[in-house]
């Protein structure tokens, strides 16, 4: 049946473009400026503004900072993706026989083996492949390694952004990082904790996603 | 509210124009859209070249159409993807259902997507004893209420907060009653997570899909949109065969555009571009995801050179808001799923000029839609079409409005006849009675008043005209 609806719909797209001839393609955008503003700051007043906290810490201070949120939010159970080098520093920094809070879980198995246990899970945190300053937005990239649900379902996600890899527009991220070669099974912005304003236009943070984003910036 | 063959325009604009309370609501909620818009568009000169742009790329889009669908299928498939062809939103939802069918499920979550509103999935669904759970805020609030949204981005914006306190607390079993947003937004994440926990499908819209990578993008704020494409096995998304783009560095500009325009955002919380299936060695994902691309009727608006700007539309929702007639009736009056201005040039394409074309008539022309449309859509002219070729469609018209217009024609025609009309306007215009279709005419308007004695009188008898 599909077949047939297939070529019916051919049939009548192609009669249809007959006289319509193909339109030029617009010029492509100029190439982002340099930017007059510090990216880092832009980047943090734009995710500030939708409600997420920002960190900006050194480099190598990170899973500090990551202790005192951890601390301060009381998160009991930590959910992170195994094999990358995040991972390894967070399980150097929280050693099994380390304190107690928080609970690192690594998502190491399929989702079907552990669907309930992920929904009652705390915090998620995850790496990124990159921000984007002038509107705001982490870029995730899930892989094998880190699930696409670390950053979903648990109602706190922690993500950390290498500050040298904010770009100033998303086009730019896209052109620099060369998506157009292959996109992986997902790709995600994230600008802010999940949220609604569909009752009277009265915003409400946490709806169906996290009810809080946290971005810990690494700077050099 | 379905839509029905005696669809009653004027009654269903009467009933809306009566509702005080749905009109405060509109008119707030309006407002807000427009400031908010305004907000994050401040530079007109950049915002007229954004529009130039994000037209042109839709434009170009439509011409290659067949190239591009042909192409975006292939990258689909190689990507994992299965692909299905409707024609009809029928046989649209029969695609969705044998899917189901195959994983014998009966549990399905849904994002917001105006194309299964277009298809009437859920009642479909529901017929076939399957579970069809709406999940965004809006969607689920309405869907507890039976009834269909009244807006393309906010569909229950027509409801304030007590409405919809009564409802959670009558249709969810343990709500309690409040008033508070935070709490009634509390009850829903609640009431739905046990839905995302247990759906065996997942569907959702395409806002773009692209065809250089095979890469199906879904825009949304609250996250339901990526939970129904993550945490069920089976994801099926629909789409409207006008949504294909040709490149990736396509989305930006029409992100922003789109974003900007619904809701006066810089960008969603969530952009979401789906390239594919689980792959093997990940640990979540559908393991099966389905792309059903829908005609109903879009390539005969295609086929017509003027009218194919239609399907230009990105679905924003914006000609809505900045809209006088929409502001002041809501979407349930245009009595099908596509309300205000798009809605008006839309429907009667898709529907047919006998069934809805009255709908065209639901404007003022003046010209705001198209001033703030971030594809540059004309549709006042499209308006101005579709009356043209309901007067052409001589069958459907009133014979006594018939009659009107052939005497206008020889009074325009006849100077003699000219004379004696104005002559019997000045003698008889207040004292005709109002009877008729006068009646309905006057019945809402003020009847205008002739002066005693007409211009051309007046200029012969004082030998032109004076202080001027």
């Amino acid at each position: 049946m599909s077949d047939t609806a297939r070529s019916n719909i051919f049939a009548r797209l192609t009669r249809a473009c007959a006289d319509f001839p193909e339109v030029a393609r617009p010029r492509p955008a100029a190439p982002d400026p340099a930017p007059d503003v510090d990216l880092i700051d832009l980047f943090q007043e734009r995710m500030e503004a939708v409600r997420t906290e920002v960190h900006r810490v050194p480099r190598n201070d990170w899973t500090a900072a990551l202790a005192r949120i951890v601390e301060e939010k009381q998160i009991q159970s930590l959910l992170y993706g195994p094999g990358t080098r995040l991972a390894a520093e967070l399980e150097s920094a929280w050693p099994e026989s380390g304190p107690p809070a928080p609970r690192l879980r690594a998502y190491d198995a399929a989702v079907e083996c552990f669907k309930k246990e992920l929904f009652e899970i705390d915090a998620g945190i995850t790496t990124t492949r990159g921000a984007i300053a002038d509107t705001g937005a982490l870029i995730l990239w899930p892989t094998e390694q880190e699930p696409r649900l670390i950053s979903l379902v648990p109602p706190v996600h922690i993500a950390v952004l290498d500050a040298e890899n904010i770009y100033p527009s998303f086009a730019g991220a896209m052109a620099q990082q060369q998506w157009s070669r292959g996109m992986p099974t997902n790709a995600l912005l994230v600008s802010g904790p999940s949220k609604t304003a569909d009752i009277e236009f009265t915003l409400v943070f946490g709806v169906h996603g996290p009810e809080e984003l946290v971005v810990i910036v690494r700077e050099s | 509210m379905r839509p029905t063959d005696s669809f009653d325009f004027a009654g269903n604009v009467s009933r809306a124009l009566a509702d005080r309370q749905l009109r405060r609501n509109l008119r707030a909620a309006m407002d807000t859209l427009i400031e908010k818009r305004n907000s994050v568009f401040p530079d007109p000169q950049e915002t007229e070249a954004l529009r130039e742009r994000g037209a042109a790329i839709k434009r170009r889009a439509l011409s290659r159409l067949p190239a591009l669908l042909a192409q975006l299928e292939e990258k689909l498939t190689a990507n994992g993807i299965q692909v299905h062809w409707a024609e009809t939103t029928d046989a649209a939802n029969q695609a969705v259902l044998d899917i189901m069918r195959a994983h014998g499920a009966t549990r399905l979550v849904k994002g917001k997507s105006m194309v299964s509103e277009e298809m009437h999935l859920n009642p479909f669904l529901q017929r076939h004893g399957i579970e069809s759970m709406e999940t965004d805020l809006g969607e689920f609030i309405i869907q507890l209420d039976n009834e269909p949204p009244s807006h393309i981005i906010v569909p229950a914006i027509h409801k304030n907060r007590d409405q919809v306190a009564r409802t959670f607390h009558e249709k969810i079993p343990d709500a309690p009653y409040t008033e508070d947003v935070e709490e009634l937004t509390a009850i829903a994440r609640r009431t739905l997570r046990r839905k995302f926990f247990e759906a065996q499908v997942g569907l959702s819209g395409v806002n773009f899909a692209v065809a250089e990578t095979g890469t199906l993008c879904l825009v949304e704020n609250e996250g339901n949109g990526r939970m129904c494409t993550t945490v069920p096995p089976v994801h099926i998304a629909v789409m409207g065969l006008e949504k294909v783009i040709e490149k990736l560095e396509d989305i930006p500009p029409l992100l922003r555009l789109l974003t900007g325009s619904a809701t006066g955002q810089l960008v969603t919380t969530y952009f979401n571009m789906i390239s594919g299936p689980r792959k093997p060695g990940e640990k979540d994902g559908p393991r099966e995801v389905h792309l059903i691309i829908l005609d109903n009727g879009r390539t005969r608006i295609l086929a017509d050179p003027v009218m194919r700007e239609t399907l230009l539309c990105v679905r924003c929702g914006t000609c809505l808001n900045h809209c006088p007639v929409y502001t002041r009736l809501g979407g349930h009056a245009y009595g099908f799923v596509y309300p205000g201005p798009i809605g008006e040039i839309l429907t009667p394409q898709m529907e047919g000029l006998a069934r809805a074309g009255v709908l065209a008539t639901a404007s003022s022309l003046c010209n705001a839609c198209e001033e703030v449309c971030p594809v540059k859509i004309p549709i006042p002219r499209l308006l101005r079409r579709l009356r043209r070729d309901m007067a052409a469609a001589a069958d459907t018209a009133d014979p006594l409005e018939r009659l009107a217009w052939k005497g206008w024609a020889l009074m325009n025609r006849v100077p003699l006849v000219h004379a004696l009309a104005l002559k019997a306007g000045a003698l008889l215009g207040d004292r005709l009675p109002a009877v008729g279709p006068l009646k309905a005419w006057t019945g809402v308007r003020t009847p205008p008043r002739p002066a005693a004695r007409s211009l051309h009188e007046l200029v012969r008898r004082e030998q032109g005209v004076q202080n001027e």
